[in-house]
């Protein structure tokens, strides 16, 4: 297990996040936890996963995820079962879409 | 007139030395056949030092029983054999070279066997030919690797040695024709001799030995995929295929790997392809084995003809009952040709799509490992453009056009369409893209002249991730062409090093296409649009023709 914490400047996301949670813990998928967070520009994520070794890559994940989502404001929470990277963007963007009340 | 000097061996030393190895053998024979309590003595009689053996080792179907008898058979006897066939599926298969009785190997395919084949070549107790692809195999079978005994394996034989192969007919028509007519012998083992076979699919004088095994031949259930393991990233990159390679091309005479990721494209035709209007416009002919998974593509009208390489089991029923769609004979049941259909898949087909481990930087990708030394298959001969086409087809036309450019004066010739399908990272974080392939480790250490690639990337039209779709008939530069592979890698380190200004740019020009850009939203790519979604559901759109093995049975 490893479990870190990121931060990224995001654009602030649209007023009324509902939390939500998306995904499940079974191997090579992850669940995603939405909610509303502070500050309004900055997306933070707590990142839990059994994979150990992998921070640089889940950094890349997430700074893509918060520079083409208005995701400041939200607050992430990821318990990963050894997701790939495809499979991480596609939770992240469902969880967004859910939690948003629409698409970017 | 003068004739040629008369060599002082005469001109048919290969007819008596066959004639001789008949007279050794015929004491454990009535006519031709031999009971399989005499399997043993019959190779030893026939089988002389030196000899090129083929043990029918089928990418499916196995001469199984002869396999054990050869293991069995006294290595002072049979020895320094030169083993040529396209598959070694069986442990015997390595075990007779464990047994220090084969001097040298000619083969395609080892699948299962890889790990231990790669130790014996690196002990130096086994010296590789070549890897060959099938078709390459099969041709020099005709020229320099035809076998002196062949052990082929067939469904039934009548009391001539007449031989019915069934459906898995596969490699047995090239290896019995390349051996009878070269003075070889053709020894056969069947699961029964009947009165009466359904069909002649090999004619008893091309067949010295029949022989019943106690137990029917194996067949390996290779080609069945279960859609309950289709995961939604396939389903993406099957979306993305579909619209921006398929439809965009007009593909309609295709050939498909054997992997997941092509199983989900053949599952969304009668979905997502439908719903795009793209019935009849696409995949309407393929050089294709019974995949189950093409089942709902089939009954939903997309498919109008499928020739295939061997048979799938459990497809047979299907298969009988769909003669429009496969090539069935007058007897009422499906004859396979690997050989054939190889050229059908190299010559008549616009596109191959398939599954790979790893892709290079130039777009050269391969399946080899260190320590498995396993060959490819049918992927080779399917992906490669054929220089020897001289058929156009708007799809071809096209590939062609976009690689050579539009100017005028160049001569117009078309180009086949080769693609790999891929998530950028396998299971347990494997990048599918690297800087080197392990091939160039593995040909170190086996001592190989050759890297074994799979498909070079020269070869290579179009690569599809999670990340989209990149053309690489359009880079004009090798600059281009990496920058265009790195900018559909994803997370993986080469994917991670593109120049991002560069990546942009191709994404201008059309060269790397995101799900976005082909009006693709990846939140959409669930398996609710997969036309069944487990082995059941299989069964059930085939009207409870198709019958799974049971380990495929979870109901």
């Amino acid at each position: 297990m490893e479990k870190f914490n990121l931060e990224f400047d995001s654009p602030p996301s649209p007023v009324g996040v509902r939390s939500t949670l998306c995904g499940v813990v079974s191997s090579g998928n992850l669940e995603v936890l939405v909610e509303a967070g502070e500050p309004s520009h900055v997306c933070r994520v707590e990142v839990n996963t059994s994979a150990v070794g992998f921070r640089d890559i889940w950094q890349a994940v997430l700074a893509d995820f918060a520079a083409s989502h208005a995701a400041g404001g939200l607050s992430l929470a990821i318990n990963d079962a050894g997701a790939t990277p495809a499979v991480v963007g596609l939770r992240l963007a469902q969880a967004f879409e859910t939690s948003t009340g629409g698409p970017t | 007139m003068q004739g040629a000097e008369h060599p002082p061996a005469g001109w048919d030393r290969q007819a008596r030395n066959r004639a001789a190895r008949l007279a050794r053998a015929a004491p454990l024979a009535r006519g031709k056949q031999v009971d399989a309590g005499q399997a043993v003595a019959l190779l030893e009689a026939l089988i002389e030092p030196g000899d090129r053996l083929c043990i029918e080792g089928n990418n499916q179907k196995q001469a199984d029983f002869l396999a054990r008898a050869l293991v069995q058979t006294d290595p002072a006897r049979v020895r320094e054999l030169h083993l040529v066939q396209s598959v070694l599926a069986l442990p015997e298969h390595i075990d007779i070279i464990e047994r220090g009785q084969v001097a040298r190997l000619d083969f395609s395919f080892s699948g299962q066997q890889a790990g231990r084949l790669a130790r014996l070549v690196e002990a130096g107790r086994i010296r590789i030919g070549a890897i060959h692809t099938y078709l390459e195999l099969y041709a020099r079978y005709f020229v320099d690797l035809t076998p002196q005994v062949a052990l082929v394996a067939a469904q039934a034989a009548d009391r001539q040695g007449n031989l019915y192969t069934g459906p898995n007919t596969e490699d047995t028509p090239v290896i019995v024709e390349a051996t009878a007519f070269k003075g070889g012998i053709v020894v056969a083992q069947v699961n029964e001799i009947v009165d009466r076979l359904p069909r002649v699919d090999i004619p008893a004088d091309w067949v010295d030995f029949t022989l019943v095994a106690p137990t029917p031949h194996y067949v390996e259930p290779l080609f069945t995929r279960d859609p309950a393991l289709i995961t939604e990233t396939q389903v993406l990159t099957a979306m993305i295929a579909i619209k921006g390679l398929y439809a965009e091309y007009g593909i309609t005479r295709l050939n498909h790997g054997i992997g997941f990721d092509t199983a989900a494209i053949e599952l969304l035709l009668p979905t997502y392809a439908a719903e795009l209007g793209l019935k009849g416009k696409i995949c309407t002919h393929w050089a294709l084995n019974p995949h189950p998974t093409l089942i709902p593509a089939i009954e939903a009208g997309f498919v109008q003809s499928v020739h295939s390489f061997g048979s799938e089991v459990g497809m047979e029923r299907y298969v009988a009952a769909r003669p429009d769609v496969f090539f069935i004979g007058a007897d009422g049941t499906m004859r396979s040709n690997r050989a054939l259909c190889q050229a059908a898949g190299h010559y008549a087909c616009d596109l191959f799509i398939g599954s790979t481990l790893q892709i290079d930087l130039a777009g050269n990708s391969s399946t080899a490992t260190k320590g498995r030394i396993a060959g490819f298959g049918g992927a080779p001969n399917m992906g490669a453009d054929a220089r020897g086409r001289r058929h156009a087809s708007p799809a071809w036309l096209r590939a062609g056009r976009e690689a050579r450019g539009e100017g005028t004066g160049t001569m117009p010739r078309g180009q086949k369409l080769v693609a790999q399908i891929v998530e950028t990272y396998r299971e347990h974080m494997q990048p599918a893209f690297v800087e080197q392939l392990d091939a160039w480790a593995l040909a170190e250490s086996a001592g190989m002249e050759l890297p074994p690639v799979m498909i070079y990337g020269e070869d290579l039209s179009h690569i599809i991730t999670e990340e989209g779709i990149a053309n690489l008939l359009l880079c004009r530069s090798p600059e281009e062409r990496e920058q265009a592979i790195r900018g559909v890698a994803g997370y993986t380190p080469v994917g991670l090093a593109r120049d991002k200004r560069m990546v942009e740019n191709l994404r201008d020009r059309g060269i790397i296409r995101r799900p976005q850009d082909l009006g693709i939203d990846p939140r959409e790519a669930t398996r609710d649009l997969l036309a069944a979604r487990n082995i059941k559901e299989l069964v059930h759109a085939s009207g409870g023709l198709y019958e799974p093995p049971k380990k495929y049975r979870n109901w």
